[in-house]
């Protein structure tokens, strides 16, 4: 069966005061329609350029594809028009962001930000989209939606704008969702809630759901199937149970040991937390011929600093890009 | 996006002054406003003259009879003029934009540091004097109280620091909150020295910024006063020159023309180094 | 409700400050040096003591200062009274009825054009910054902002009245000319072009560059980019979801500068000889006739504060959180 979407050899290149840097160096990967991919990886790893890449969101003049294609139903969006892209955003693909306080336009009501785009895809009336707009505010399972429908964002909490978030996101029930920290900005409680959400509203319209994070917790409850984002390139990926048993990447490894609880259960003798040492390295470096992890990686050598590690296979379409995959 | 390099830390008063310096409008502006103020302290040495004097016949056109600017209605030298009002108008734009900056950053440091009762009576009185008509207000002080230069600079300052007030407030409010007030606060530091030696200097860049443009805005309101006549009888204005030659445009619209390009060459400069100090100050601008 | 009763408040306060206007103009007027009654007698060619005695008597001038204010907040509260002029022997509110429409028409079109004008190129230079429009915004920004105004009007007066005669010289409307309602009014608007461009100049440049700013800012904004990811037009995204957030900057700064036009206003009106409350405030105050200048100081502070009430109610339309701040 053909993937619904199938992303080869993709290369988005963004501008910067020092020269063209490569954000996204060389990343293929497939979504299934109905499946959960989850992006992994720390800030600044190309995770949330990826998003932008697909829905054709790239800041204006500052980042573009440069090469490779972003095939969806048989279609490349890569090359697709502007106006094509219109009709996909917010229809077949739509996305929510990091920060519901500031995501919503402020000064309309949430019924017209739902509506809206009603109007823009489905071809509804006003009446109908505003009608329509009041049973998703219910399904996102915020209380009073015939009222609510009527309040302005600042009127609502983080987690409730996230909530209409979502509802504008999967109005037009699209074939894919991209949230990219959904709920980073939010307390903890509300982030089980907005997963279970998510989940939930995902099964019912069958859409396919890539999940941005870097909470390690919320990949191994929410996704089938993982990729693991380092400076722009594909470090890992796999299904995620398989990764997290026996990730073959270092910084897989590094990310995982952050996570207690994906370790042991309460009643075992935990194993001491460890962080990955280091920080990401700028984006000056992105495009070199080399490991870009070798700098926080107590297995770097020589061969590593040298070349850009090719991926290696594994059980059950698990690759690895890295020259010590085989032993880690 | 990434992590930069980490560079040498600069002081922010030197990476200030490098912004300053690339901004080619700013040093310009800079540079034209430095010839302006020479022209007012030099020029009558340079070029000796008495600006009330008749020196020719009235209306001579620019470059005949070696008046460079040519003369005005009573056949003054119009280069003369224009020198000893250069004088007022920078005295009186530096004096007034003095006083607004004054009154504006005590009421404004007042109101914004206690909040409560203080800052709910200070901001009324800032509305109050923002709704009368500045203009027309002053004008009246003028004439009433007599038209001398410390009557006009007053009557400048005493309508125009609401702006200063206002911008001094907001920040005070802002940085008040921030982690190290809080801390000097719990150090046991006087109210006094957490306004004017904690929260003040780190709230100047934006007033700076208004400062200067209040000099531009202060030149631009004597010139005002003195074109509707307001100003001391005594002393050579550039608006005045423009308020008295205004009958006769027909005939010599020099008269009124050359002393409007200096008031404007005079107030572009200003403002072109009061953007360049906002865009050198303003650490959010900074970044793009 | 809750925005019926802030208006409300609104109109409360304003009344309060008006008054606050009153008290200090009608104290500054009286406590100035120099006796109004000498004025008031100059005015008529002078006279004696005796006759200075019933001019005091007349004026109510012999009675405490506090009465004397009293009584004139009560006329102006009570019975719309600001007192007679003694230069123009007519009642001040007379006089000011007279001039006031001038006044008006002056100002808010200059406002609503600068308004205007100013957000159409705003928004257009803000979406190319690096255009032709982007450098105009700049040029005005500058322009506007360094011209005397007094001196902007005079030049345009020697461009396009008297070196190329497409407009009138001076005044408010030429008394030749005969027809209806329709011709009048463009016999006014034929005047009116002048000044409005020459007062509106300034505050286009003031908002032209502020909406330049905040367009830009709020195009760069994540509800913007949520736009977009809805799908949304180009025009969608731009008139609709950020124009609306951009426009508040600009509503705020132009409810501010009400003064500032006003001022602005007496002196265009003094370049082209408009029939307004500048010229009369300039005539009434070389001739210190006090009631007439302190009913000018009431009328204008009036002008000033309904114009920010104006501001404030559109500025509620526009942004949903000015009001529930309040």
């Amino acid at each position: 069966m053909m993937p619904l979407l199938k992303i080869d050899n993709l290369r988005i290149e963004l501008t910067t005061r020092d020269g063209i840097a490569p954000v996204i160096d060389d990343l293929s990967l497939e979504l299934g329609a109905g499946e959960t991919l989850s992006f992994v990886g720390e800030s600044g790893c190309g995770k949330s350029m990826t998003a932008l890449g697909i829905m054709g969101l790239l800041p204006e003049k500052v980042g573009r594809i440069a090469s490779g294609t972003v095939m969806f139903n048989g279609e490349d969006l890569a090359q697709a028009s502007d106006a094509r892209l219109r009709e996909i955003r917010g229809n077949d693909i739509s996305m929510i962001f990091q920060e519901p306080m500031t995501s919503l336009n402020p000064v309309f009501t949430i019924g017209e930000q739902i509506a809206e785009v009603l109007r823009r895809h489905q071809n509804l009336s006003n009446r109908a989209a505003w009608s329509k707009a009041t049973e998703l505010l219910d399904a996102v399972r915020i209380p009073n939606p015939k009222a609510r429908v009527n309040d302005y964002p600042h009127q609502m909490s983080g987690g409730q704008r996230q909530r209409v978030m979502i509802a504008i996101a999967l109005a037009c029930e699209p074939k894919i969702l991209i949230a990219d920290e959904p709920t980073t900005a939010l307390d903890v409680t509300v982030q089980a809630q907005i997963f279970d959400l998510l989940r939930d509203l995902g099964k019912q319209t069958g859409t396919a759901t890539i999940l941005i994070t870097h909470d390690m917790g919320a990949v191994a409850e929410m996704a089938e199937r993982m990729i693991v984002m380092y400076a722009g390139r594909k470090a890992e990926d796999g299904p995620v149970e398989q990764i997290i048993d026996h990730p073959r990447h270092p910084y897989t490894k590094g990310l995982i040991s952050c996570v207690p609880h994906l370790m042991a259960s309460l009643s075992d003798d935990r194993p001491e937390l460890v962080e990955v040492s280091g920080i990401v390295p700028s984006l000056k470096s992105f495009g070199r011929d080399e490991c870009l992890f070798a700098s926080r990686c107590d297995r770097a050598d020589d061969k590593c600093r040298s070349q850009r590690p090719p991926e290696m296979g594994f059980a059950n379409n698990q690759n690895s890009a890295c020259w010590h995959a085989g032993d880690v | 996006m990434s992590i930069e390099p980490i560079e040498t830390a600069r002081s922010p008063f030197a990476e200030a002054f490098e912004m300053f310096r690339k901004n080619h409008a700013a040093v310009a502006g800079l540079v034209l406003l430095f010839l302006i103020v020479l022209g007012g302290l030099l020029g009558p040495g340079i070029y000796p003259g008495d600006p009330f004097e008749m020196v020719w016949a009235p209306f001579t056109p620019p470059g005949e009879e070696g008046y460079l600017l040519g003369t005005d209605y009573l056949g003054r030298d119009l280069l003369s003029m224009l020198i000893y009002g250069a004088r007022v108008s920078i005295a009186i734009g530096l004096a007034a934009a003095f006083l607004t900056v004054f009154i504006g950053i005590t009421v404004g440091a007042l109101a914004g540091f206690y909040g409560g009762l203080i800052e709910e009576i200070l901001m009324r009185i800032t509305e109050f004097f923002q709704v009368l008509p500045t203009l027309l207000f002053s004008m009246v002080i003028v004439a009433l109280f007599g038209a001398s230069l410390p009557m006009i600079t007053l009557a400048i300052g005493l309508v125009s620091w609401p702006a200063v007030a206002r911008i001094t407030r907001s920040e005070f409010l802002r940085i008040r909150e921030l982690e190290y007030v809080t801390a000097a606060r719990a150090c046991g530091v006087s109210n006094w020295k957490l306004m004017f030696k904690v929260i003040l200097p780190n709230a100047l860049p934006p007033i700076i910024v208004q400062a200067a443009l209040m000099v531009g805005s202060a030149i631009l309101f004597e010139a005002g006063l003195s074109f509707l006549g307001l100003t001391d009888p005594n002393i050579v204005s550039w608006g005045q020159i423009i308020g008295s030659n205004r009958p006769y445009i027909l005939d010599a619209s020099y008269t009124v023309t050359i002393p409007g390009v200096a008031i404007f060459l005079t107030v572009l400069a200003i403002s072109l180094v009061g953007d360049g100090l906002n865009d050198a100050l303003n650490p959010k601008l900074r970044q793009r | 409700m809750t925005i019926f009763l802030a208006i409300l408040q609104r109109f409360f306060y304003a009344g309060v400050l008006l008054v606050a206007v009153l008290v200090l103009n009608f104290s500054m007027l009286h406590l100035a040096p120099g006796d109004i009654a000498d004025t008031i007698a100059q005015a008529s060619g002078g006279a004696d003591a005796d006759v200075m005695e019933q001019i005091r008597k007349d004026y109510g001038l012999d009675q405490p200062f506090l009465v004397q204010l009293g009584k004139y907040i009560g006329g102006v509260l009570f019975s719309f009274d600001l007192g007679y002029s003694f230069f123009y022997n007519q009642p001040v509110t007379t006089l000011i009825f007279e001039k006031l429409p001038a006044t008006l028409l002056l100002v808010f079109t200059a406002q609503i054009l600068a308004l205007v004008v100013g957000v159409l190129l705003g928004v257009y230079s803000a979406r190319n910054p690096k255009g032709i429009v982007s450098y105009l915004v700049t040029f005005i920004a500058l322009f506007g902002y360094a011209a005397p105004v007094f001196w902007t009007g005079i030049l345009l007066l020697i461009a396009f009245s008297l070196k190329i005669p497409l407009f009138p010289v001076a005044g408010m409307y030429d008394v030749t000319v005969e027809g209806g309602f329709f011709v009048q009014v463009l016999n006014v608007g034929r005047h009116l072009i002048l000044p409005v461009l020459t007062l509106a100049s300034i505050f286009l440049a003031l908002y032209s560059r502020l909406c330049r700013a905040s367009m830009m800012e709020v195009l760069g904004s994540d509800y913007v980019r949520t736009a977009k990811a809805k799908g949304l037009s180009e025009r969608e995204v731009v008139l609709k979801h950020a124009l609306k957030n951009s426009m508040s900057p600009v509503v705020t700064l132009a409810g501010l500068q009400f003064s500032a036009v006003v001022s602005g206003a007496v002196l265009v009106e003094t370049v082209y000889s408009w029939p307004g409350l500048g010229t009369l405030a300039l005539q009434s105050i070389i001739a210190r006739d006090t009631p007439t200048i302190l009913g000018i100081l009431f009328f204008s502070a009036l002008v000033v504060i309904v114009g920010n009430l104006l501001t404030d109610i559109v500025l509620r339309m526009i942004d949903p959180r000015v009001a529930s701040k309040a």
